[in-house]
């Protein structure tokens, strides 16, 4: 495999807790791969790991078929951009700029010449002289980026870029980011625990869970076939129902359901089913496949609405329906939508 | 950054300031235990003479009445300050804080100055009602506790209006909303927030109260605290004595750093609400009483420091019985610039003073430095080392100097230094020490340890990394400690006393010895020149600091 970086069986723990447990991740030269995962999962460890800032316990990190593992972070040749960006606060944004740019200051015609360029490609032309402090959180996450891209580095290494960014900016600036790398085209990694920023911005996502990889893919892969119980609800929304897997998914006390099996699943054992939304419809009457159950929620979203429906057998189930399908307090019929994703099937411990 | 390096730096420097800071103390604490042979008599001694006991009971009373006066005076005046806004309250509201900028030598000096039995208050009494003598003695446990509360009070003050500035207007809001009155929000919500700031204020004057040496030397006469008792007994001979009293003031001074440490973590929890400071009350109909009050205040707080320039103006034998001197010239300004042995003083003072904050910068950086950013396990023995001597009065790190550094056993690491011109630049930095590294550690915890991942990431070395990111951002945090540290050298005098020698003697010793000859001009001067030096040494690291 000609992988540009490579993460091999990345291990790591603080004291006793293991925070990454045999991660491994390639990515080709100029891929964008996201780490994706809930606050705790060792997303942030993986990439200050890759950066050089933590030791490995184990494991090993390449770049161009060079093995970096040994190197302190300042000869990896990786350029990273922090989740609070930090921007010397005692130097100016041109300043912090040429930081990376050797030791002859700001002063040499090349390094000054590599700033303007940087800061253009930031959409920050002219603001070399402005402070740090004295500029949005939008424009520092810029110079951030503009910063980690000067001196040329191998890798990108980007830890929640967005996080601190309102809402409303966070979309433009996403697009901006997206823009700035492939115009660069810098093979990155970056952490989210947003799964719209990762499918957005990432080439493949990685899904991490309390140290594990869970799933590498493309945004598709991981939402059509998820690999765990833990891709399939964390990614994408969706309703978890517990049944019996033989032949087919067998909701106790209900109907069974077709369902895809995931993950080495034993007939006979007790199972988690993933449904999407989607992958659920109303039936006009009672059918062998049937649920019935009460509206008890509607949440209106413009051209569908979803229905959170209360069943003695299920428990609540998520349903996406035109938004006239039904009211709240209806008595309705669920059963897996002919043409929706399939839900699958997961074993019930992990 | 969690790389880890191991080196023999950390355990090297732990050593060597254990063998000054610490060594010393266990020194003392063996001799007052009767070492070799432990036989405790020297405790039992101590035990039996009702005149230990007296001094000790005489430092915790006098300490706690001072932390009532302190509190009675810094706590109403941080609200007159805080809460009301009127013509000069920026400026007034800085000078009331100045006592606590003074060294406390020359805090005692302005008051004899003014209210001893010479003083221009007791003359002018004196004049106006005719009397024969003068109409009261400026001595005993009622003038400590006089100056103590005029030097004192700042902390409470200085405490409170931070605790005030830092409470949330929405809770009063709240207060008033759910139908308080402004008493019942002041006693229910604005006093139980302050409660932790209070205390902290409490224990530092307490501690600052024990500890304090000058006006108990100087006011004291018979009556006699741990500190006066302590350098009583070193200057009589009778060092076993002066170790077991040593001893018995550093367990309080121990036991009330143990306090303080608690009320701080509890300040801690407390401080979590952050919210926008109510906004200060325009005085109308008060504001011009509000504004004579504060500047007749400030006039009042900064008559004894008036006093000590107009002493210095007076030349010597001209001013006996008048109520004002008659005669005022430079000519004690002169003579300590134009005489060699009064100029001395001086320069020993600035050059004790200077290598001494050098040393405390170096050493409280590297100290905060190692325990810090490369944590080990020599962390917690390093900011102990470095922050002990904040909790012991000066007294107690003097006479454990004195102990340590009297005796030639090179094998143990004790040398003859008692005498040299080092002992006393040595007790300085001692004393230095817990503010260079208090700054320095509170400097380093502060900063984002981010920044260092950047410039690592963009390629600076180590070197260039600690050059250009780490000693930048810490710059602030090191002059403020080390304009402390400078002005605590400078002023010392209770380290001074025990350790001086005629060719090292500071301002503070000279002070003294002219006033014991009755050159109070002289005395003055020096008063005043000490006075200008810290303020300098303050503005320009102040300065400094800003930019």
């Amino acid at each position: 495999m000609s992988d540009f970086l490579r993460l091999d069986s990345l291990e790591k723990r603080f004291g006793d807790l293991p925070v990454t447990r045999q991660v491994s991740i390639g990515a080709a030269k100029g891929e964008i791969v996201a780490l994706l995962g809930p606050s705790g999962s060792g997303k942030t460890t993986v990439l200050r790991l890759v950066a050089g800032f933590e030791t490995l316990d184990a494991g090993r990190i390449f770049v161009e078929g060079e093995d970096v593992t040994a190197l302190p972070p300042e000869r990896r040749r990786f350029g990273m951009v922090f989740q609070h960006y930090a921007l010397f606060p005692h130097m100016t944004v041109g300043e912090n700029v040429a930081f990376g740019l050797g030791t002859g200051g700001a002063a040499s015609a090349a390094t000054r010449a590599r700033v303007t360029e940087m800061l253009a490609l930031a959409g920050l032309s002219g603001f070399e002289d402005r402070r740090v402090t004295a500029i949005s959180g939008g424009q520092q996450q810029r110079v951030a980026l503009a910063r980690a891209l000067a001196p040329n580095p191998r890798v990108l290494l980007l830890d929640e870029p967005l996080s601190n960014l309102d809402p409303t900016l966070r979309e433009k600036t996403r697009r901006e980011l997206k823009r700035a790398i492939r115009k660069v085209g810098i093979t990155t990694l970056f952490v989210t625990h947003e799964q719209e920023e990762a499918f957005e911005l990432g080439d493949r996502v990685a899904v991490l869970n309390q140290g594990r990889l869970e799933q590498v893919g493309t945004p598709e892969e991981l939402f059509e076939r998820p690999a765990t119980r833990f891709v399939a609800t964390f990614v994408g929304r969706s309703s978890v129902v517990p049944v019996v897997w033989k032949g087919g998914a067998r909701i106790p006390g209900g109907p069974v359901w077709p369902a895809t099996a995931g993950g080495g699943l034993a007939e006979g054992s007790d199972a988690d089913l993933v449904v999407r939304p989607e992958g659920l419809a109303f039936a006009p009457a009672p059918t062998a496949l049937a649920l019935e159950g009460t509206v008890v929620e509607r949440r209106y979203a413009g051209h569908c609405a979803y229905f959170l429906v209360a069943t003695a057998s299920a428990g609540d189930l998520e349903v996406l329906a035109s938004p006239d399908a039904a009211r709240e307090g209806d008595r309705v019929h669920v059963v897996p939508a002919p043409d929706g994703p399939q839900p699958r099937v997961f074993p019930r411990d992990r | 950054m969690t790389r880890p390096r191991r080196g023999l730096g950390a355990p090297l420097l732990t050593l060597l300031l254990f063998w000054f800071v610490g060594y010393p103390l266990v020194l003392t604490l063996a001799e007052a235990l009767g070492a070799p042979h432990w036989t405790l008599s020297h405790v039992a001694e101590f035990a039996r003479r009702p005149a230990e006991w007296q001094a000790l009971w005489a430092s915790l009373w006098i300490s706690l009445a001072t932390v009532g006066l302190a509190a009675a005076i810094g706590v109403p005046l941080a609200f007159l300050f805080e809460r009301n806004e009127f013509p000069g309250r920026g400026l007034l509201g800085a000078l009331v804080a100045l006592p606590v900028a003074l060294p406390p030598l020359i805090g005692v000096l302005a008051f004899l100055f003014l209210y001893g039995e010479s003083g221009f208050v007791s003359r002018g009494v004196q004049a106006l009602f005719r009397l024969s003598a003068a109409p009261w003695r400026l001595s005993g446990p009622g003038a400590i506790l006089f100056v103590h509360a005029y030097s004192m009070y700042v902390y409470f003050y200085l405490f409170t209006r931070a605790g005030l500035a830092r409470a949330d207007a929405s809770l009063l809001e709240a207060a008033a909303s759910l139908g308080a009155s402004r008493s019942r929000a002041m006693w229910r919500v604005t006093l139980p927030l302050l409660a932790p700031a209070l205390a902290g204020a409490a224990l530092l004057t307490f501690m600052t109260s024990l500890a304090s040496f000058s006006a108990p030397y100087i006011f004291g006469g018979s009556f006699r605290v741990m500190t006066t008792q302590i350098v009583a007994s070193k200057l009589n001979g009778d060092s076993a004595m002066a170790m077991v009293e040593t001893v018995a003031l550093a367990v309080i001074g121990f036991a009330g750093l143990g306090l303080l440490r608690k009320a701080e973590r509890r300040r801690e929890v407390a401080g979590g609400t952050r919210g926008v400071a109510p906004r200060r009350r325009q005085l109308t109909r008060g504001k011009w009483a509000a504004t004579a009050a504060g500047w007749a205040l400030a006039i009042l707080l900064l008559s004894p420091h008036a006093t000590l320039v107009l002493v210095s103006l007076v030349p010597r034998n001209t001013w006996t019985t008048e109520a004002l001197p008659p005669v005022l010239d430079l000519g004690n300004y002169r003579a300590l610039f134009s005489e060699a042995e009064r100029l001395r003083p001086i320069l020993n003072s600035l050059w004790m003073a200077s290598a001494a904050t050098i040393l405390a910068i170096l050493l409280g950086f590297a100290a905060a430095s190692l325990a810090v950013r490369r944590r080990s396990r020599w962390s917690g023995p390093l900011e102990t080392l470095i922050a002990a001597p904040w909790a012991l009065p000066g007294t107690v790190f003097a006479v454990a100097l004195a102990a340590a550094f009297s005796v030639h056993a090179p094998w143990a690491g004790r040398f003859v230094l008692v005498g040299t011109l080092a002992i006393l630049p040595l007790g300085y930095l001692v004393r230095s020490l817990p503010l260079t590294g208090r700054a320095a550690f509170a400097g380093l915890r502060q900063m984002d340890p981010a920044l260092e991942e950047a410039a690592a990431s963009l390629g600076a070395s180590s070197a260039r990394r600690f050059r250009r990111i780490v000693l930048p951002q810490l710059r602030p945090a090191l002059a403020a400690g080390a304009s402390l540290a400078f002005l605590a050298a400078l002023g010392d005098f209770v380290v001074s006393i025990v350790l001086y020698t005629y060719d090292t003697r500071p301002i503070s010793i000279e002070i003294l010895s002219s006033l014991r000859v009755q050159e109070i001009g002289a005395a003055a001067a020096y008063g005043v020149l000490l006075t200008a030096l810290s303020a300098a040494a303050f503005l320009v690291w102040g300065r400094r600091t800003e930019a």
